[in-house]
């Protein structure tokens, strides 16, 4: 489904990534963990379509030149990144905006909009997959939610928008043990035949509640290690240390 | 043309005719302003001496006037003298159909989504088109003075009602108020005017769009709005659809008075000729609007969506004379291209407990360039006054300037005046934010606009909030990027 291949990105002359190579097949969850700064952040913005950094390589998504598209081409083709800090956008309620961005994917995929009633319907199932209160619908899109709240709006739109491909940048950040299993649950209900899903994260705690196929290191923008989930145990053990030493220099977190 | 339509054209030119031109030839005063000019207006218009003696004190004060300077808008000298001060209304030019139509005008008429019969009757079409307007306005004039409201042009006013225009006529908005107030004092040629009864609650909402005869009230219009005793009125002005026209200047005036107890909303919305991409052309629209709570209780509520002209210079106001009468003013004022706009409001608290909130949503886009200016002044009489100011600017890209100019005196201890304001851009993450979801850059800036905006929107009736959303989306194209 996903084939990456030796992805550089750069900002501002800074290198973050330094050929990544990755495939990912349809189905199949990923996890990339890696120190602060190893460019797990940047990776997931560049496959959605942030256009801030200089890129070489190729991504080649279910054989379409992924690069070349717009972000909201990627939205329509199946990508989706739940964000690590949600967008707040005051005045704009979060149901509108959902319905919104659903029927926008829908007309570019030649679809019928869906009325305001229907969707209604559909959000109100999906939204129990995530214990949302249905107040959160009439509220402003991610205002004054909390960190918690804000995450599981993400896995939320998610199953709302039903992507074939997701991207779940540091999801578990600033969640505590509760709202991690709501999530968790959440994207375990979404993980299934078509749909793969790369899995951001710092800590290892996460992969306790999805188990990922495949787990890879990312250190320095580059991938040094892959595995299974044993990987990610041991990770827990020893720490990103041994990895970052075989970078050539320390990079800033972005 | 069809025998039925000529027909049909001569019943509508009748029924135009016997309008406040009735008995006069179609012509035009020469260019310029003098006493004579001012004289031939008032003639022309067969009005009694006092209005014409009105119209000269105006006159008089108006030359000894100086320009005023102080707003945050550049334009060159205005020539006085090369304006056309009277022209008797022409029926608009009749186009055969569509077609006719400024394709670019045509466009946008899509965008908002007005039907077809509409964008007739807007751009001066199809006749019958007409007609089926003048049949709603007649049903609607047959409602409303079944409950003794009275609504009809200001020059019908003058004839028919003369002891209540002369007795509110420069009541809120003096004739010595300001130079574009005064001009027009002295040569306004008609506008609106409205009459709400004690105790009664009008029945639907006032709309110069059904006024017939309405269309050319000219460059300088007079609104006149008396709300009695517990009356109670929701005034609309202008609609969405884009209006050219080729008067430059444009400095209107609008009065409203609510009695004790009665309630005045007026509501704007404002989509004049801004000037092409380049900043050319477009209306200078120098409008003073003031309402005054005169009553004890009484309310008077300005909401206005302003997001075309070249230059806006206006600041809808309430006095708040009557004991906890309310004011409230809320604004979306947008620029883009080369537009300027120096807007806001003035809250005058005379009497106790008085009560006002303004919520002022500035947006610039190109090279707009867009100003609030408010007034917040608790006299020493106004014991327990209270004023919430809001005032929220939005930046789209890097050209374009937001200024706020808040001024606040108070004279009593017992006041509570608060003023909040902030300034934010749309950013690219907001923007990236959206379009991961599938939404479109334009679509995306004008969710996060409308959104912006959503305190205003709320405050207009639902039809005209609709089509407010449509306007501003629409107001925005291109400007993204």
């Amino acid at each position: 489904m996903l084939e990456i291949k030796n992805l550089c990105a750069k900002i501002e002359g800074r290198e973050i990534l330094r050929g990544i190579d990755l495939s990912i097949q349809a189905g199949e969850v990923h996890a990339i963990m890696g120190p602060n700064g190893s460019g797990k952040s940047t990776l997931s913005q560049v496959l959605a379509g942030r256009d801030i950094y200089e890129l070489s390589g190729s991504v080649l998504f279910n054989g379409k030149d992924l690069l070349a598209l717009s972000p909201e081409d990627r939205a329509a083709a199946g990508v989706f990144l739940a964000f690590q800090y949600p967008i707040e956008i005051p005045g704009v309620g979060n149901l509108y905006f959902l319905r919104t961005a659903y029927n926008a994917i829908r007309k570019r995929k030649g679809l019928e909009e869906m009325d305001a009633i229907d969707f209604l319907a559909l959000a109100k199932e999906r939204m129990k997959l995530v214990e949302m209160d249905p107040s959160f619908m009439s509220r402003s899109v991610n205002e004054g939610f909390s960190g918690g709240e804000k995450k599981r709006n993400e896995v939320f739109q998610m199953a709302i928008l039903e992507p074939t491909f997701a991207i779940m940048d540091e999801t578990d950040s600033g969640l505590d043990i509760d709202a991690l299993k709501i999530v968790a649950n959440g994207v375990n209900a979404l993980r299934g035949k078509g749909r793969a899903i790369l899995l951001i994260t710092h800590y290892q705690r996460l992969l306790d509640y999805i188990v990922p196929d495949h787990v890879h290191v990312l250190a320095n923008g580059k991938i040094v290690r892959s595995g299974d989930k044993a990987l990610a145990l041991e990770l827990e053990k020893t720490g990103y240390a041994e990895f970052e030493k075989r970078g050539e220099r320390p990079l800033r977190s972005v | 043309m069809s025998p039925v339509q000529s027909e049909i054209r001569e019943f509508t030119d009748k029924e135009y005719k016997y309008g406040f031109v009735t008995d006069l030839e179609m012509d035009t005063a020469p260019r310029g302003l003098s006493e004579d000019v001012v004289r031939l207006i008032s003639a022309k218009k067969n009005e009694p001496e006092w209005l014409l003696a009105w119209r000269l004190k105006a006159y008089r004060h108006w030359l000894t006037m100086l320009e005023p300077h102080w707003q945050n808008v550049k334009h060159p000298p205005i020539d006085y003298q090369d304006i056309i001060y009277y022209a008797a209304p022409k029926p608009k030019k009749n186009l055969k159909n569509l077609d006719e139509v400024d394709p670019e005008m045509r466009a946008m008429f899509n965008k908002l989504g007005i039907s077809l019969a509409e964008q007739e009757r807007l751009s001066g079409v199809a006749v019958d088109a007409v007609v089926d307007s003048v049949s709603v306005a007649t049903t609607f004039k047959d409602k409303l003075s079944k409950v003794g409201v009275i609504f009809c042009s200001f020059s019908e006013a003058v004839k028919n009602h003369s002891e209540l225009v002369k007795k509110y006529l420069g009541s809120v908005v003096p004739y010595t108020d300001n130079r574009h107030a005064t001009l027009n004092s002295a040569v306004f040629s008609d506008g609106s005017f409205c009459f709400i009864p004690k105790g009664v609650r009008c029945p639907m909402e006032l709309s110069t769009y059904f006024r017939i005869n309405a269309a050319d009230t000219g460059q300088f219009e007079r609104t006149l709005i008396i709300a009695e005793e517990h009356a109670t009125v929701s005034y609309l002005e202008g609609c969405t659809a884009p209006v050219r026209d080729k008067n430059q200047l444009h400095a209107a005036v609008v009065e409203l008075i609510a009695l004790e107890g009665a309630s005045i909303k007026y509501s704007t919305v404002q989509n004049w000729y801004p000037g092409d991409a380049k900043g050319r052309g477009g209306i200078y629209n120098f409008v003073t609007k003031r309402g005054k709570c005169a009553g004890n209780r009484s309310k008077i509520s300005w909401t206005q969506v302003e997001t075309g002209s070249a230059i806006t210079w206006k600041y809808p106001s309430v006095i708040l004379q009557g004991d906890d009468s309310v004011g409230e003013f809320y604004s979306v004022a947008l620029t883009a291209n080369y537009q300027q706009a120096d807007t806001g409001t003035k809250m005058i608290h005379i009497g106790k407990n008085t009560k006002s909130t303004i919520v002022s949503k500035g947006i610039s886009a190109g090279h707009g360039q867009n100003t609030y200016r408010g007034l917040v002044k608790i006299g020493k009489s106004a014991s327990g006054a209270r004023n919430h100011t809001q005032c929220d600017s939005l930046l789209l890209g890097s050209r374009c300037g937001a200024h706020t100019f808040p001024y606040m005196e108070v004279k009593n201890k017992t006041a509570q005046v608060e003023h909040e304001a902030s300034t934010s851009k749309i950013d690219e993450e907001q923007l990236f934010y959206c379009r991961q979801r599938g939404i479109k850059a334009e679509d995306a800036v004008s969710m996060i606009v409308n959104g912006f905006c959503r305190d205003v929107f709320k405050e207009l009736p639902m039809e005209f909030a609709v089509e407010a959303q449509k306007l501003l989306s629409v107001s925005l194209e291109g400007c993204v990027g």
